[in-house]
């Protein structure tokens, strides 16, 4: 035992995630107790708290891009999307579902929010991705069914979660960089990386993301072929 | 009091943090004036104190910074926050704009993506983080010049949005202060000591592994890839690999990613696996995690080979 007991905070966290008990909150009693356990004062635990947030406020920085974006949404950004889509002709499921994960990859770096499961995929790409399968097929199964719809949820998360860091006020790329500089503070070390930095070399992950994704559609078409074709 | 080094930069970044502060105000008077929203009253109390440690933080002791996120914290654990979702555009007027406009909205952002990364190359002195809120106010100029809005227009979607975000825009920060309280009470010591029997002495190979693939783990558990971020980069990133010599911008990028493989793997992250399975439909609740295995798994070993190559 002995030091293990620090790892208490950690037990916390996952316990609260696993509960669903309200994020923040979960995150701040795991800070307290780790600090208690840790051996620090309360008035030490409130100022290292106070100090860390206030210097992570470059953390929350993506605040002031939200008036544009926000304005943009309402002169019908989302829309024009949906009218890009519905206006490409004679695909396939996979084909489909490729090309939706390129733009949705693309938007995502450019922190756009074209995209959501709500916004987008039951509306729009999952109808339009069960449409291209029965015309080329005629009847699908159930079981083909849902694993379209797996498919079509999939090029969202993917497009959203391997490429919203190449934009450099995203706040995961800004939570790396307040998580780094941390790190190099508390160790005494005179490095900082920058959001700029993080940006640039999180774009090789995005473009392999789109490749993975693309091979995994395409090869989900000859999947369905296989089943329907006679 | 926070130690500041005042300069161009720090300077800068203070006036932007105060513009945060400012719309982090207007987001707490607007739930104020919603009379008819619920715990309207409390909504505008979180706004108010988390604007209050944007514009006054640095000028008072930390201590009550501390005690304000402790503030925070008790409003949303105790459910008084919620949002006022007003001035939400209908679906008519969106698309009135759009057949307006057409392509033209998406300017804005493209400016936007792009004039951060000169600004932060070209004006590096400005400190690169500063370029964000730069850009945002040219791309903020450039919608205005081609939409010509009401000026409050601009100011009622920046409120807005901030409101959609709540209260979860601001746990990017507070787990960055939970990864700083973790290393001041040396939970990534414990943490490198466990694991340290794992990697046998210069394996950087193993080392890169069992880190991408502890950040993977990690997020299937908690099912949130931002607090095993802070986690594990303080246990393992840094003493395995960083301090190894390790390239800390590729550990960093390619670490937060490696965890995202691992929300596709869990049901833990039901907003993005659960949820929207409910929204499709599906016959099986698991059918968007079992059609993600695959990428997320060749994604993962993706994550490893490439942190190895480009890191070290």
């Amino acid at each position: 035992m002995g030091d293990t007991i620090k790892l208490i905070g950690i037990v916390i966290v996952i316990i609260g995630f696993v509960l669903k008990f309200d994020t923040l909150a979960v995150v701040v009693v795991a800070g307290i107790v780790t600090g208690l356990v840790g051996g620090m004062s309360f008035m030490d635990i409130l100022s290292t708290l106070g100090s860390a947030f206030l210097t992570n406020r470059t953390a929350t920085l993506f605040i002031l891009t939200l008036p544009v974006i926000g304005l943009c949404e309402r002169m019908g950004l989302r829309d024009k999307a949906v009218d890009f889509i519905s206006s490409l002709k004679g695909a396939t499921t996979g084909r489909l579902l490729s090309i939706w994960q390129a733009i949705r990859t693309v938007c995502s770096a450019f922190s756009l929010r074209v995209g959501g499961h709500a916004q987008f995929i039951r509306p729009l790409i999952n109808p339009m991705a069960q449409a291209a399968a029965i015309a080329q097929y005629g009847e699908i199964d159930e079981k083909t069914e849902d694993e379209i719809k797996g498919m079509a949820a999939g090029t969202e998360n993917y497009g959203n979660f391997f490429a919203q860091n190449c934009f450099m006020g995203s706040s995961g790329t800004l939570l790396i960089v307040s998580t780094l500089n941390e790190i190099f503070k508390s160790n005494g070390i005179a490095t900082e990386v920058t959001a700029n930095q993080i940006a640039l070399q999180s774009i090789p992950i995005a473009v392999i993301s789109v490749v993975v994704g693309v091979i995994y559609a395409l090869w989900y078409d000859t999947k369905l072929k296989g089943k329907y074709k006679k | 009091m926070l130690e500041i080094e005042w300069n161009t930069s720090t300077i800068l970044a203070e006036v932007f943090y105060c513009m945060i502060g400012l719309i982090l105000l207007l987001v707490g008077i607007s739930a104020l004036k919603n009379k008819n929203a619920e715990k309207n009253v409390t909504t505008a109390i979180f706004w108010f104190i988390l604007a209050a440690t944007f514009i006054i933080g640095p000028y008072i002791p930390t201590w009550i910074t501390g005690l304000c996120i402790i503030g925070l914290a008790v409003l949303t654990g105790g459910g008084f926050v919620k949002p006022a979702a007003v001035n939400i555009p209908t679906a008519e007027e969106t698309r009135a704009n759009a057949d307006k406009y057409g392509y033209k909205s998406f300017i804005p952002p493209v400016v936007l993506a792009l004039s951060a990364v000169v600004v932060a190359t070209v004006f590096s002195s400005l400190g690169a983080n500063n370029a964000i809120g730069i850009s945002a106010i040219i791309a903020l100029i450039v919608a205005i010049i081609i939409f010509k809005p009401k000026l409050s227009t601009p100011f009622k979607d920046g409120v807005r949005l901030t409101d959609n975000v709540g209260t979860t825009g601001i746990l990017p920060q507070v787990l960055a202060a939970l990864g700083s309280l973790f290393t001041a009470a040396g939970v990534g010591a414990v943490i490198a000591a466990g694991v340290g029997a794992l990697i046998p002495e210069g394996s950087h190979f193993i080392a890169v592994a069992v880190y991408c693939i502890g950040m993977a783990l990690f997020t299937m558990i908690m099912g949130n890839g931002f607090a095993a971020f802070a986690v594990i980069t303080v246990g393992i990133g840094y003493p395995f690999l960083i301090a190894q010599g390790a390239n800390p911008v590729v550990v960093g990028a390619l670490g937060l990613t490696a965890g995202y493989c691992g929300t596709l793997m869990t049901p833990m992250a039901a907003n993005f696996n659960i949820m929207p399975a409910a929204l499709l439909e599906t016959k099986s609740k698991y059918a968007i995690i079992f059609s993600q295995l695959p990428v997320a798994l060749v994604m993962l070993v993706i994550h490893i080979l490439l942190m190895y190559f480009l890191a070290f």
